[in-house]
Parts: C-alpha cells; structure tokens; sequence
C-alpha cells in the first residue's frame, strides 16, 4: 500500500530534484500553521460554550428592584423551594460591575442598584410557585434563567465555531488546490521525462508514484513544520492563560481537542498525496 | 491507415503494409515523406487517424491507454534526437527500460554495464548526455533501445552521427539482434548502411504513402531474414 514511499534510490534519480525544492513545502507549511490556529480557535470557543452553557444550565438569578430591604425576606424564598448555593451579590460588587460600564457616576450612591439573588435551581425546585412567592414578598422582582441571558453570547460563541471550521476547511482546499497546481508544474517541468518513460513502457501509475511520493515528502516536511509553528504559538498562548482565561471565561484544550490538532498535519499530508495523485494520474490520462 | 496532425493535411495517407516477424527494413524516403510519423505509429507514440494498426498480433487502434505499456516494453526505439534524460548518467539512461520492466538492480548492474561495454562506453557509464558527444549520446540511445531484446527495435538515423567504424558495429548489433528473432525497422538516408545489410527489405515512403510496386509489402513471404 506504502510501496511508493520507498523506492529505490535510481527511481529517486528520475525527477532529479530534492525535496524541499519548489513551494509546495512553504505553502504547505503556512496553511497547515493557519488551519491550526483556526481550528485550535475554533476548539477553544467550543470548549468554552461548552463551560458556559453546562454552568448556566441550572444557575439562575432573582432580581429584587430597589429591594435590599426586602433582601432576607427573598432569600428565605429562594432557599425554602430547595434552591443551593444562594448567595446575594454585595451592593458594592454590583457598583464595580457597574462602574466598570457608566465610568465614576456608577459608582454613585444616588444610582438606584437593584438586589440580586444567584442560585442552582435543585430537581425540585419549582421555579413557576418560586417566581409567585418572590413577587408576593418584593413585588416587581423577577426570576431570570442565565441561560436564557447567556443565549445571544452562545448563539455567537457558536455562529464563532462554524466560522472557524469553514475558515479552517476553506484553507485545506486552498491547500489542495495549490497541490494540483504544484503537481501541474511538476508535469510541466518534467514533461520530456515522462514522455521518454512512457514511450519506454512505463505505466501512468508508475509515473504517478515518483511525483506522489516527492509531494507526500514536501507535504509531510510542510505540515511538520507548520504545526511545531503553530504549536509554539498555541503553547505561548497558553501560557498566558490568565489572560484568556479572563477573556475566555478560562477556556482550555482537552485532550481531544490536542489529538484533533495533531490530527491536522497528517490530514493535511494524506490530503496532499491524495490530490497529487489524481491530478498527476488525470493529466496523464489526457495523453496517448 | 491514414495519420494527420490536427487539421492539417495527411502526413501518411492510405498506407497497407505487413512487416513479418523477424524480417530487417530499412524505411527510406526523401525528407517531409512522414518516416518519423510513421515510426512513431509503430512503437505506439501516434495512432493513426483512420483505418487500424495492429502489432505483436493485437489490434491497438482504439486499444486503451493502459494496456499500450505492455507492447511498448516489447518494442525498442532509438530516436532521432536521442532522447536521453539529461539529468542521469548514462548507465542510468540505458538501464531505464529494464528498471521500468520492474528488473532488480542486481540483475540491471551486469547487462547495462555489458551494454555499454559493446557500445564502446564502459568508462562513460558515469558521465550524464550533456558531457557526452553527439555520437557518445547516440550510442546510449542504441544501448537503452536494445538493452530489453526487444521483439521490435525502430531506430530513426540510428548511424547520423557516428563514424563509419561504430556506424558498422552498430549495425552488427542491430542484425545480431535480427538474427536472434528481433524484427528491425531502420529509417535511413544511409545507402552504405542499406548496402551492407543483404537480406533486408526496403519500406520506401513517399509523399505520405508507401509504394510497393511488386505487392510484396502487402503480402510479405512468411520468411525471416537469415
């Protein structure tokens, strides 16, 4: 199956050329660098989402307005329809938060701040008696489902993760299209030995086999190399991880996620042998 | 069997002609009267526009493209501009149609470094076509056409440019070759060359067509050439 790859040193001889020579490596190289970071952006935003949506699933909020007065009484509700981990916000994060979006006059004590309840609804919690009893106690306060304020940031976290894959998918046909233009080249340049061969006996497929094998070697020294770059980078990122880990709500790869990565240069090689292969062997075809 | 490039006029034009197994032809005709076009016919670079060719017994005119190699390796061709891949050396030149039939290098090494040594090249076998003379690269040509024992051998001006020495070693080899059951097929202007060879049969093209005034050509007697 993987005869090509080793033949012998005279065969070698025929294309007289060394690896390495020509594009096709560097190209190979950059797409492979671009897909990967693409695709570990793109794994990042899933894994996030991911985070978001699973801790936003039960989590939930009672929003008491102008109510720190009413505050204990809300709270009382809340814990007895079998809510956990219910914690009021402090006023004074609330105005942080708040000043961080209004600048200094957030941070007002004039500025009306609502109390807010946060909670994991329990299986049996029953949300519809606890929203009743809450406005019983505090009218105008409200029960309101994260998952339901999360929804346009995950919509976007989500439209984010198909970008990425149509991105990352877009750039190995560009990759296997600069291939085919490569392999056409290739032709080209060797055209008069092919012809000879031919005209010797040689068939389309053993013809085929010497450039697939050069363009699977270049692909491979390509990838390679394109991935250790994207990997020092990726690397380097994760080291600044409190940062992203702030701005990405403290997204990481799984494992997973890093054997999908290092699955890239091998897709990337195997498509480019592929490619070569058909568009050699079609070119071919188009002679006697 | 008629033969025309694109649109143009027929290059061969109602051409009906058998070569018989074994039998030596010098293929003569003055300049223009289509002995390239017709040799490429015969080992199998052109197919003819109309009517059919036939060779080693098949029927090739619409014979698909991967089932030519096969006869091809069958047929020996020593072309007029020598065709040698620049980038190898002449051992490696000569010993192409071997490694394509799939032989190993223990059984290439012996017979190309033999070949060489008949063709009055064994301390070149290293040197690449462009370091070669234009009569050196001639003969690695005549080496690789002939290093398979092929059942056919076509040579286009196989002696236009060697000494009248090697052309007549050449020709020894091309008759030995004849003499073992190769048929041979030798376009020339060489009139020495044709003289030299008795036994042969002319092929004589003019003006795209064969003349054959004796019918011999269309019929050939079921003898090969001793």
């Amino acid at each position: 199956m993987f005869g090509w790859l080793f033949t012998s040193l005279p065969e070698r001889r025929l294309l007289g050329t060394r690896p390495l020579q020509g594009p096709t490596p560097w190209v190979i190289a950059i797409m492979t660098f671009a897909i990967m970071i693409i695709a570990a952006a793109g794994l990042a935003l899933a894994e996030t989402a991911e985070r978001v949506s699973e801790g936003a699933a039960a989590r939930y909020s009672v929003q008491v307005p102008g109510g720190q007065y009413s505050l204990p009484q809300v709270m009382n509700v809340v814990r007895s329809a079998g809510a956990t981990n219910a914690t009021a916000v402090p006023e004074s994060e609330m105005r942080r938060t708040l000043e961080r979006w209004l600048g200094p006059s957030g941070a007002s004590a004039d500025l009306p701040v609502p109390a807010l309840i946060t909670f994991d609804a329990g299986p049996r919690t029953d949300l519809g008696a606890m929203d009743r009893r809450v406005r019983a106690v505090a009218p105008g306060a409200r029960v309101i489902a994260h998952r339901e304020a999360l929804g346009p940031v995950l919509k976007s976290l989500r439209a984010l993760q198909w970008i990425a894959l149509v991105l990352a998918l877009l750039l190995g046909g560009a990759c296997a299209a600069a291939v085919v233009l490569a392999a056409r080249g290739a032709l080209d340049t060797h055209r008069f030995t092919i012809d000879v061969m031919h005209g010797i006996g040689a068939t389309d497929v053993q013809v085929t086999q010497l450039f697939q094998r050069k363009i699977a070697i270049d692909a491979l020294i390509g990838s390679t190399a394109g991935a250790a770059a994207a990997a020092v980078i990726l690397i380097g990122l994760a080291a600044g991880a409190a940062f992203a880990g702030d701005l990405m709500g403290g997204a990481t790869l799984g494992l997973v996620d890093i054997v999908v990565l290092a699955l890239i240069p091998i897709a990337l090689t195997v498509l480019a042998t592929l490619v070569a292969r058909a568009a050699v062997l079609s070119t071919l075809r188009a002679a006697l | 069997m008629g033969l025309r490039y694109g649109t143009g006029a027929e290059v061969l034009r109602d051409l009906d002609f058998r070569l018989s197994k074994g039998a030596f032809y010098f293929l003569t005709g003055p300049s223009g009267a289509g002995k390239t076009s017709l040799l490429k016919l015969l080992y199998l670079a052109q197919r003819p526009t109309r009517g059919r060719i036939a060779l080693f017994g098949e029927d090739l005119t619409a014979a698909p493209r991967d089932e030519l190699p096969p006869f091809r390796r069958r047929i020996g061709v020593v072309f007029q501009d020598f065709r040698l891949i620049r980038h190898l050396s002449a051992f490696d030149n000569v010993a192409l149609p071997l490694r394509i039939s799939g032989a190993s290098e223990e059984e290439v090494e012996g017979p190309v470094r033999e070949m060489l040594a008949w063709v009055g090249l064994a301390d070149r076998a290293s040197a690449r076509p462009p370091t070669l003379s234009g009569g050196e690269q001639q003969r690695v040509a005549i080496a690789r056409a002939v290093i398979n024992r092929p059942e056919l051998l076509v040579a286009d001006e196989p002696t236009g440019n060697v000494d009248a020495d090697m052309a007549k070693r050449l020709l020894h080899l091309f008759t030995s070759l004849n003499a073992l059951g190769t048929t041979v097929v030798v376009a020339t202007h060489d009139i020495g060359l044709i003289n030299a060879t008795p036994g042969a049969q002319m092929i004589r093209l003019e003006g795209g067509a064969v003349s054959d005034p004796t019918g011999t050509l269309r019929n050939p007697p079921p003898v090969r050439m001793s």
